[in-house]
Parts: structure tokens; C-alpha cells; sequence
């Protein structure tokens, strides 16, 4: 193993050491240990698996797309499995039912392929289309969902929970199966790491150095999604973890995605540990939905990326 | 041996025709230019024999076997392609940059190997940058980012290597340094298609021409004889062949 990818290590005691803090900081100061493991600690968890899913699924658009701006809450990604998980609400599949992350999945999956395609409408389409793209998915499934909410009252009020983004008492098979299919989609994604550094090149260039475009973008469209409709069904939609989250690690161990997949899951797992810490604490004994925090970080970060990469090429 | 075959090549782009009839042969060991005023479909030539796009009429051999009947990773390890302009958001090593050139080569179950890193020295060798090798590709001037560019589409050890316009934006020193290099490729037994501007450049260097105008193709054949200043005005819609010749001139 070489100097790099040790450096990438260092984030896993990071991790355990964000978690170690993150249990003993809420609204009750001198908790005792049912609600430090009954509570804190699946809590924690859940955070950590969300992160690493949403860290992941950044990382993986950034580099498959050729686009510093994607991430699963700009392209539409969480939106179309906020969308399946309403769906689902409404047919009364229930959370536990293997269908409902079939449903989520379907809709974060084909959310996706939408926003790619509008984004391919014109020949050689821009950052900023895909962006555009992502916003008209996400504003039309969003405006389905209210909707929903609007013709279907009952349902409302733990789903506006579930739209602002955060960790509810979810039970622990939840956060099993959430947690199942993030290891495995973020394993497969590190395992094909190759693909994406040569789409980093554009798709084009990609397909000369003899990558096929068509089934690659599916596998990894399909990892991606996988990853994002676990962390949506665990904590509705928390955005802008897989922006921000990639960005500042390649600064720390360079853009290949050798390194780029997994210190992005441990860096996401760190992230929102320490977003959803804050969430608990800093207005106690209220709680901040752990959304909230991230689109305070990661909206002004968006914005900044936004006029940094305004000057760049065309997406090929 | 013969490379690639072209015969009766056309391609439209939503039925505007980007390549008008395009027919020449590529052998071992050929430099060929290939130029033309903008819009005669020199790019989209390029695209159509690397196998990005599919002609709509008249048939691309490599190695006697239809372009189109390669899959993407054989096409790869026969064909590489310097695009004109690669803009890279991020910020890799010249080093990953290249070894991304054996990409084809490795099995997509496996990672790359010792033997795959030893290959990426040798060719920021073959085109004389090897003190390049652990810079970031955004901090090099063009004309560097070129020659590592050139050291990736080297590392996939194709046959048939195809250029886009890879001088247009260098200094003097640079544009020798190129010509230079695909030169000694060619010579070393590669076949080597070069699109450019540069009609002093592929005066001197180029073995074969083939000159493309809007409507089809006007020339192919041995360069000394094809970049006269009579197909050139002709091509480029010139009034004057004689300017053109004085350029040469004064250029030799």
C-alpha cells in the first residue's frame, strides 16, 4: 500500500473520534447510557451510513459526469427517491417492505437518467445544463410531492420530517438494510475506481481510451443511485454532503478516484456526524433538522464552486 | 502494411453533411496530413475513423475489418486520439494522466500493474518530458500539456495515431518539438494522421496529404505533390495561388 492511500486511513480514527464526541454531546448534559446507546449511538450510525452514501454518490456524478457541480441533491437524485418513498407512502408499501427500496431506488434511478438526458439535448451542453436540468427534475418531482402532501393530509406531517432531511427514531433493520447497500455499492464503485478517472477526461475521450460510455455511465448511474436512495430512506433529503465533500478531500489527497470513493464515504461519515452533532446541540433542547446545517454550509460553498468553475469548458 | 482504408466517407450531422466523400490509405510508417478550411469535416474525420461516430455512407477499414465492428477496448488498443482541446477539471498527476493511456490494456476486473506504471515512464521518455512526472497537468504550459497528452495516446501502444489540430496553440519551439516527435513515431513503424493548420509544417514533414473543402475532398496523395499552392488556394478559397507559394517559400 503506498504513502497516499495510508494518508487516507488516517480518516477512519477521524471518523471514530467525531463519533466518540457526537455520543456525548445533545440536549441532556449528563445522559446516562440509555440514552448514550439507546439512542445517541444507532443515531450516530445512521448519520455515518448517510454521509458515506452521500459522500460517495458525489464523488462517483462529479467524476462520471466531468461536472464539479453534481452532486445527488443538484441532479435530482434525492429528489426522485423523495418522490419513491411518497409513492410508496401513499400505496401503503410499508418502510420495512423490500418494495419500498425497490420503489426509492427506481426513482432515484430514473430521476437521474432525466436530468442526464435534458442535459443532452444540446450537442456539446455545458456545466451549467446539467445544473439547469437537475433543478427542472427536482423543482417538478418536489412539486409532485407537495402535491401529495396537499391531497393527502394524513401523511403530512412525518412527511415534512422526512423532506427537510434528518435522523428519527428509525428502527434498527432500517438502518441495517440502508447500511447493507451502502458498503456494498460504495465496494463496487471502489472496485471499478479505473472508469472513473477516465471519464474525469469527458465521455469522449473516455470512449478512446476504450471505456463504452453507454454501460458505464448505467453501472455507475446505478451505484450512485443505489447509495443515494438508502441514505434518502434512512433520512429523507440532506443536501449538498456530496458536493462539498469530495471537493475538500481531493484538496487533501488529489482528484484519482483510487483514493477519491473511499476517503469520500469516510469524509461524509465524519461530515455529517459532526452536521447532525450540531443539529442536537446547538439549539437545545429544540433540534435543528441536520438538512438545515448542511444547506447552510453547502449552499454558499455551491455558489462559490458556481463562479470559480463559470470560466470552464464545455462538459466534454 | 496497410492501417486503415477509407472509401467513399460520408457523414452528416442532422443531415447537414460534415464529411462529403472521404477516400485515402494509411500504411506503416505514414505521416498524413490532412487540412482544409473550417467546416470541410477534418475533426469529424478524425471522429469517424476513431470510431466515436458511425459514417452514413462508404466504409472505414482498420486491419481490413470494419471500424464499426470493433468494440470500444480493441478500437483503443489500435487507435489513439489527441483531441484538439481537453479541458480537465481537475487537477491530476502527470503521472495518472498517462497511466490512464493503459487503461485499454487492463482487464476491467483488475487494477494497473507495475509493468503498466514502468510503460508510463517510457513514453513521458519517448516524447522528453520525463521531469514532468509527478507535476499537476494544470500547472503546464500548453505546449508541455501537449507532449503529455501525446505520452498518454503512447501508452496505449496503438498502430494508428490521430492528431487534432496539436499545435495550434504552441510556440515555434514546441511546434518542431511535435513534428519532430510524430516524425520518429512514424519512422518507428506507426501509422499517424495529423489534422492542422500549420501548412509549413506539414510541408515539411508530412509523407502523404489529403486536402478536404466544403463540398468533398480535392486531394490525396503524396504530400510533395498535394500542398501546392494552386490546391491550397483552391481549398481555402484563396484568389491568389501565388500568395500562397510565397508563403511556402518564405517558410522553407
Amino acid at each position: 500500500m503506498n504513502k497516499e492511500m495510508r494518508k487516507v486511513l488516517w480518516l477512519v480514527p477521524a471518523v471514530i473520534a467525531a463519533a466518540g464526541l457526537a455520543l456525548f454531546t445533545g440536549a441532556v448534559r449528563a445522559a446516562g447510557p440509555e440514552i448514550i446507546w439507546g439512542l445517541r449511538f444507532p443515531r450516530i450510525l445512521a448519520a455515518a451510513v448517510v454521509g458515506a452514501g452521500l459522500g460517495f454518490s458525489g464523488a462517483v456524478f462529479q467524476g462520471l459526469l466531468k461536472n464539479p457541480l453534481s452532486d445527488p441533491y443538484i441532479l435530482g437524485t434525492s429528489a426522485g427517491a423523495m418522490a419513491g418513498a411518497v409513492l410508496c407512502s401513499a400505496f401503503g408499501v410499508a418502510r420495512s417492505s423490500p418494495f419500498f427500496y425497490l420503489i426509492v431506488f427506481a426513482g432515484a434511478f430514473f430521476a437521474t437518467f432525466l436530468t442526464y438526458s435534458l442535459s443532452k439535448v444540446k450537442k456539446r451542453p455545458s456545466m451549467a445544463h446539467l445544473v439547469l436540468a437537475g433543478v427542472a427534475v427536482s423543482t417538478f418531482l418536489t412539486a409532485l410531492i407537495m402535491l401529495f402532501m396537499t391531497l393527502y393530509r394524513e401523511h403530512s406531517l412525518s412527511l415534512i420530517y422526512f423532506l427537510l432531511g434528518g435522523f428519527f427514531p428509525a428502527d434498527n433493520s432500517l438502518l441495517a438494510v440502508s447500511g447493507a447497500i451502502i458498503i456494498a455499492s460504495v465496494a463496487g464503485g471502489v472496485f471499478l475506481w479505473r472508469y472513473l478517472d477516465i471519464f474525469s477526461l469527458g465521455e469522449e475521450k473516455a470512449a478512446y481510451l476504450g471505456a463504452d460510455p453507454d454501460k458505464v455511465r448505467l453501472v455507475f448511474f446505478a451505484l450512485a443511485s443505489f447509495a443515494t436512495a438508502a441514505a434518502v430512506a434512512l433520512a429523507g433529503t440532506v443536501g449538498f454532503v456530496g458536493l462539498i465533500v469530495p471537493h475538500v478531500l481531493r484538496i487533501f489527497f488529489g482528484p484519482s478516484h483510487r483514493r477519491l470513493l473511499i476517503s469520500s464515504a469516510l469524509g461524509g461519515a465524519l461530515f455529517l456526524i459532526l452536521a447532525d452533532a450540531v443539529a442536537r446541540a446547538a439549539a437545545a433542547p429544540a433540534e435543528i433538522p441536520v438538512g438545515v446545517i448542511t444547506a447552510l454550509f453547502g449552499a454558499p460553498f455551491f455558489i462559490w464552486l458556481l463562479r470559480r468553475t463559470a470560466g470552464g469548458d464545455s462538459a466534454e | 502494411m496497410m492501417l486503415i482504408k477509407v472509401e467513399g466517407l460520408k457523414f452528416s450531422y442532422n443531415g447537414a453533411p460534415a464529411v462529403a466523400g472521404a477516400g485515402f490509405e494509411l500504411m506503416e510508417k505514414d505521416l498524413l496530413a490532412v487540412m482544409g478550411p473550417n467546416g470541410s469535416g477534418k475533426s469529424t474525420l478524425l471522429r469517424l475513423i476513431s470510431g466515436f461516430l458511425e459514417p452514413s455512407e462508404g466504409s472505414a477499414k482498420l486491419l481490413d475489418r470494419d471500424i464499426h465492428a470493433y468494440s470500444k477496448a480493441e478500437l483503443a488498443r489500435l487507435v489513439a486520439y489527441v483531441p484538439s482541446e481537453l479541458y480537465l477539471p481537475y487537477d491530476f498527476s502527470v503521472f495518472e494522466i498517462v497511466l490512464m493511456g493503459r487503461s485499454p490494456r487492463v482487464p476491467w476486473w483488475r487494477d494497473y500493474s507495475g509493468a503498466d506504471a514502468s510503460r508510463v515512464h517510457d513514453a513521458l521518455n519517448e516524447v522528453g518530458v520525463p521531469e514532468l512526472r509527478d507535476r499537476s497537468i494544470n500547472s503546464l504550459s500548453s505546449g508541455e500539456r501537449q507532449l503529455v497528452l501525446i505520452a498518454q495516446a503512447l501508452a496505449q501502444d496503438p498502430k494508428v495515431l490521430l492528431l487534432d489540430e496539436p499545435t495550434s496553440h504552441l510556440d515555434i519551439n514546441y511546434k518542431i518539438q511535435i513534428f519532430e516527435l510524430l516524425t520518429r513515431l512514424a519512422s518507428g513503424g506507426m501509422g499517424v494522421i495529423v489534422v492542422s493548420h500549420d501548412l509549413a509544417l506539414m510541408a515539411a514533414y508530412a509523407g502523404k496529404a489529403l486536402i478536404l473543402k466544403k463540398a468533398g475532398q480535392l486531394f490525396y496523395g503524396p504530400a510533395k505533390e498535394g500542398l501546392s499552392g494552386v490546391n491550397i488556394a483552391a481549398a481555402y478559397g484563396i484568389n491568389n495561388p501565388e500568395s500562397v507559394a510565397r508563403l511556402l517559400n518564405i517558410a522553407v
